[in-house]
């Protein structure tokens, strides 16, 4: 439907509209010119609400009291600015633990797949030797893979050697599931770096290693930086892998905390819920609101991943 | 010259930490999973040799088809749902936004950012019958329909996991599509308008046929997606009502970590790597065959 209105009202224009022609004076062209924009008009404004008026309730219903939940209807305003439920969320539904651990895991994850995806996507691409390409499929199949094919005997590895407890086998698997569309994406980058400039830095007496952190790396900073954004976002939103390897409450990510926000409160406290929503979805909302040029662009390139 | 590029302390230094974690966290897994499916048991108690049996299980089990069934009903409904409407976004970005599409697109990609589990946990709400309705049932109500329990029967629950994945992921097909017909040479739009080629006409006969490999792409990516999907029924419907929405992924989690069935877990886990590859070959296939053709 979006499509037939839209390129209708733009790619006609050139046709003279047999409604419209009569009308004269600039009031006339003026108003024709508006009703022609009309269902455009429409259909951007309708995709707009359908889009951004879920998030807009979703933080108004954030601050209102139980009471309100049980007796008022969804749509109407709170009657308060309350901050309560975050409080509540935050202390009382281990909401702050929550978010502790998904940073703990997060980060340090990240930080791996960027040091061995970045060194690995340079060995893959710039360096030459027999076999990268074979390797670089291998890697390639690792993207295709679902999570669920390597959960069990993981989970086996991690419980008899005592990781269980900790948040490691959070960061290891992490590490691992992130590191092909990492690598594949980085050799991607380094593939648009002219050969010559490696070749010119080992001439002049550079060692490869020195070639890579010297040259190769500052000149693929931007592109780092977007696989960072891409990884973040898988990590940071991941249920399968979390929800497996948080074997007790105190390791939770935020993600797994949340989904249990119903049951936490015994009846289902809906205000502490909806903070809770609104804490995890704005988080993310502002890292969008300063890189989403960046995040769009990553994320298009990395969707592979499905 | 060629010899320092190819200096092989130099490659095992870069590459080996990379190829190691990959290689013990990924590949043996994936092999040691094909092994356990010769096995029952489980972490905590132990396994035992099974032979053929959990193959047998699986032919035998409806609930096995019934997620396949799912699976592929949902990777089906999803993917069209997203391609059409993201195409359909980015047919008006380009033609009809023009230069003013920053904003819109950067707004409609939004909720691909979003955590699944609160997109999930926030469409609960928005579909509540109890304790008070739910804006889409208000809106109902408004227009004089009754309020439908929309997680009470299959039907219904299926549909607001479609409307929510879509809800989700169209903006991020808009983006990918938009990227593809931005590509598309100006002059080549421009004669065809000159031949007389407009609207419906321009679009079916000139830029559908150009944007037909990124199109192709974004449907092996977004089955192979769907395929994979997990978070977002699991946090929405958990799989009910009963297991009518039940993909093989949260079958498989279930089985093994309900009720403790590893090496049947696998054998479930393998069906779904199998889907996964094969679904991709045959897209790629049939592609490159239409492509031979004309």
């Amino acid at each position: 439907m979006t499509l037939t209105t839209a390129t209708n009202t733009t790619l006609t224009t050139g046709i003279p509209n047999p409604s419209t022609t009569p009308s004269s004076g600039q009031l006339g062209r003026r108003i024709t010119r508006f009703l022609r924009k009309l269902p455009l008009r429409t259909v951007i404004a309708v995709l707009l609400i359908i889009e951004t008026y879920p998030l807009v309730w979703l933080l108004l219903s954030s601050f209102k009291t139980q009471n309100e939940f049980l007796t008022k209807p969804s749509w109407a305003l709170p009657s308060q600015l309350n901050f309560a439920n975050y409080t509540d969320a935050w202390v009382d539904g281990n909401l702050g633990t929550y978010v502790r651990n998904s940073l703990l895991a997060t980060l340090p994850s990240l930080a791996l797949i960027i040091i061995l995806g970045v060194a690995a996507g340079f060995a893959l691409e710039v360096l030459v030797w027999r076999g990268r390409s074979q390797i670089l499929l291998l890697f390639l199949v690792g993207i295709m893979v679902p999570a669920q094919m390597i959960l069990l005997p993981l989970f086996t590895v991690y419980f008899q050697i005592g990781l269980a407890g900790t948040l490691w086998p959070l960061i290891i698997t992490y590490t691992a599931i992130g590191l092909p569309l990492a690598v594949f994406m980085m050799a991607t980058y380094f593939r648009a770096v002219p050969r010559e400039v490696f070749e010119a830095a080992t001439l002049d007496g550079a060692s490869v290693l020195r070639a890579f952190w010297s040259i190769g790396f500052p000149m693929v900073r931007n592109a780092v930086f977007t696989v960072a954004l891409v990884q973040f976002f898988f990590i940071w939103n991941d249920l399968l892998i979390a929800l497996t390897f948080t074997t007790n409450q105190s390791l939770r990510t935020i993600q797994v905390g949340l989904l249990s926000f119903t049951g936490e409160f015994g009846q289902t406290a809906y205000g502490p819920l909806f903070a809770g929503i609104c804490i995890n979805v704005f988080g993310t909302l502002i890292l969008y609101l300063f890189l989403n040029q960046r995040i769009m662009k990553g994320l298009t390139a990395g969707s592979v991943k499905g | 010259m060629q010899n320092i590029l190819g200096d092989r302390k130099a490659i095992v230094i870069l590459l080996g930490p990379a190829l190691l974690v990959y290689t013990l966290v990924m590949l043996v897994p994936v092999l040691w999973s094909l092994g356990l499916t010769f096995f029952e048991g489980n972490a905590l108690f132990g396994f035992q040799p099974a032979g053929f049996d959990n193959f047998v299980q699986l032919f035998s089990d409806p609930r096995v088809l019934d997620a396949i069934w799912f699976t592929i009903r949902y990777a089906v409904i999803i993917t069209v749902g997203q391609i059409v409407l993201g195409y359909g976004l980015s047919l008006l970005y380009v033609f009809a936004l023009r230069r003013a599409s920053g904003i819109v697109r950067t707004l409609v990609f939004f909720p691909v950012v979003l955590p699944t589990v609160a997109v999930a946990l926030m469409f609960q709400q928005l579909f509540a019958v109890a304790p008070q309705n739910g804006i889409v049932n208000e809106f109902l109500n408004f227009f004089g329909v009754a309020s439908v329990d929309w997680f009470g029967s299959a039907g219904t629950a299926f549909l607001v996991i479609v409307i929510m994945d879509i809800w989700r992921s169209m903006g991020f097909y808009a983006v990918l599509l938009y990227a593809g017909l931005v590509d598309i040479p100006e002059e080549v739009l421009e004669s065809a308008r000159l031949d007389g080629a407009r609207g419906w006409r321009l679009v079916s006969n000139i830029v559908l046929p150009l944007s037909l490999p990124v199109l192709l792409s974004a449907v092996i990516f977004s089955i192979n997606g769907t395929l994979k999907v997990f978070d977002s029924i699991l946090a929405l419907t958990n799989g009910g009502p009963g297991t009518s929405t039940t993909p093989l992924t949260l079958y498989m989690f279930q089985t093994s970590f309900s009720y403790g069935e590893y090496g049947y877990g696998s054998t479930i886990a393998l069906v779904l790597t199998i889907l996964c590859l094969g679904v991709t070959l045959f897209i790629f296939r049939s592609a490159r065959r239409d492509n031979t053709l004309g």
